[in-house]
């Protein structure tokens, strides 16, 4: 049996044990994902990459990739519900752009742009959330994430650390830190770990820096998401693009 | 015929957005041909008449703010949010954090530099609101206009294709947060 699978008709090779993402990432098709990186283990939890799988919505970036399955992506549909997603991921936090020295470097910006979207549409949250500034080089702005949990696999994964996790329960989750007092500067985050960069929102930003690069020319400035995140793997990695 | 008249107002909002409508620079020459200015403060009208189209930039940080916003809803048939702060409260939300004693607080009895603490009690000045909130919470908006500020590029867009009688569209690159 070929390992082939179609995505909004386009037949396009798999690797047995790909997920639909990874084959769409490879194949250089762009499926919005804002929890998923290349290189850590899916997640699932943003829901950006919901496609129809014969007719079934499922998340591409945990799905395995079959024989044969076909895939709806780029609908109309479904680019209506990841806007929706979107936008309940803004009014969630306190996502004020203006405000943020990551604006113009950001994912979820990125998507909104993507999907034109204009407002929150929902009445925002306006969370209490704590900052933790106590890092001599990296602050943590719960206000701006996302619990995509991409920090918590880049430190367990990759960086062999086991800095963050989430805690708490529904909307009182929030990204809790690994150390005695719960406070980053006495957990064992250091500048060049890759959960210290990872964050594809403004909500893990290292110190002393944000704006070398002034606002207009920044990434998404320059290019769109689905640019950005394709090259990522199929061509080359852009310039400022969050690792 | 008799011209488009076009209201405008600043809420909680710095009057950046004001600033970015006049970076039309010459095109509102041609655009003052269509149009005309009822209640705004570049004719300093202070209440609206009947209008086609109402721009309101800002949040809603105090009772007035929600007055003039429903004065404006109430008078305007095409009601278009400017700007971060009109559209999710923008940097007057960051005060959401706090109480609205502890602004007050902060503001005119313990901040830096503060002469003759005193929080200000005229019975003239509008309450705040325990938050700030952003229009479409309190009045049907009909367009969103983002950005902080939109560009005079995006200004002229949404007015040009409202002019033509068309459904308001803002190409991609104009569409910014920030």
């Amino acid at each position: 049996m070929s390992h082939t699978l179609f995505i909004d008709g386009l037949e396009i090779p798999f690797a047995p044990g790909q997920t639909i993402m990874d084959a769409a990432l490879a194949a250089g098709i762009y499926i919005p994902h804002l929890c998923h990186k290349p290189g850590l283990t899916p997640h699932g939890s943003c829901k950006l990459c919901t496609v129809d799988v014969d007719g079934r919505s499922a998340a591409a970036c945990t799905l395995p990739a079959t024989a044969g399955m076909k895939v709806d992506n780029h609908t109309p549909a479904l680019q209506e519900v990841r806007k929706t997603l979107v936008q309940m991921l803004f009014v969630e936090g306190n996502h004020l752009c203006p405000t943020c020295s990551k604006t113009g470097d950001c994912t979820l910006q990125a998507l909104g742009y993507h999907f034109g979207m204009l407002d929150g549409h929902f009445p925002p949250f306006y969370p209490l959330r704590e900052i933790d500034a106590s890092h001599p080089d990296i602050v943590l702005d719960r206000d701006r994430c996302v619990l995509c949990e991409l920090c918590v696999r880049a430190s367990r994964e990759q960086d062999g650390k086991n800095v963050f996790a989430i805690g708490g329960r529904g909307a009182a989750s929030h990204l809790i830190v690994n150390s005695p007092s719960g406070k980053l500067g006495d957990s064992d985050l250091t500048l060049d770990d890759a959960a210290a960069h990872i964050c594809p929102v403004g909500a893990i930003l290292p110190k002393n820096h944000g704006h070398e690069i002034p606002i207009g020319r920044r990434t998404f400035d320059l290019h769109s998401v689905t640019e950005a995140d394709v090259a990522h793997v199929g061509l080359q990695k852009t310039e400022h693009h969050d690792e | 015929m008799s011209k488009i008249r076009i209201a405008t107002t600043s809420l909680a909002g710095c009057f950046g957005c004001h600033m970015s409508f006049l970076d039309m620079d010459e095109r509102l020459v041609d655009l003052l041909e269509h149009v005309e200015f009822d209640r705004s403060p570049l004719t300093d009208i202070k209440h609206c008449q009947p209008c086609d189209i109402g721009l309101v930039e800002g949040g809603l940080c105090n009772a007035e703010n929600v007055h003039v916003l429903r004065e404006f809803r109430q008078q305007c048939k095409i009601l278009i949010a400017v700007g971060a702060c009109a559209i999710n409260g923008g940097v007057p939300a960051m005060r959401n954090h706090y109480t609205v004693q502890e602004c007050l607080e902060e503001a005119y009895l313990n901040g830096v530099g503060v002469d003759n603490p005193m929080i200000p009690s005229d019975p003239e000045l509008p309450l705040l609101l325990s938050k700030v909130h952003p229009l479409h919470e309190v009045v049907r908006v009909d367009y969103y206009l983002p950005g902080c500020p939109p560009p005079g590029d995006a200004f002229f867009s949404i007015l040009s294709d409202l002019l033509a009688g068309k459904e308001p569209s803002l190409p991609k690159a104009m569409l910014h947060y920030d």
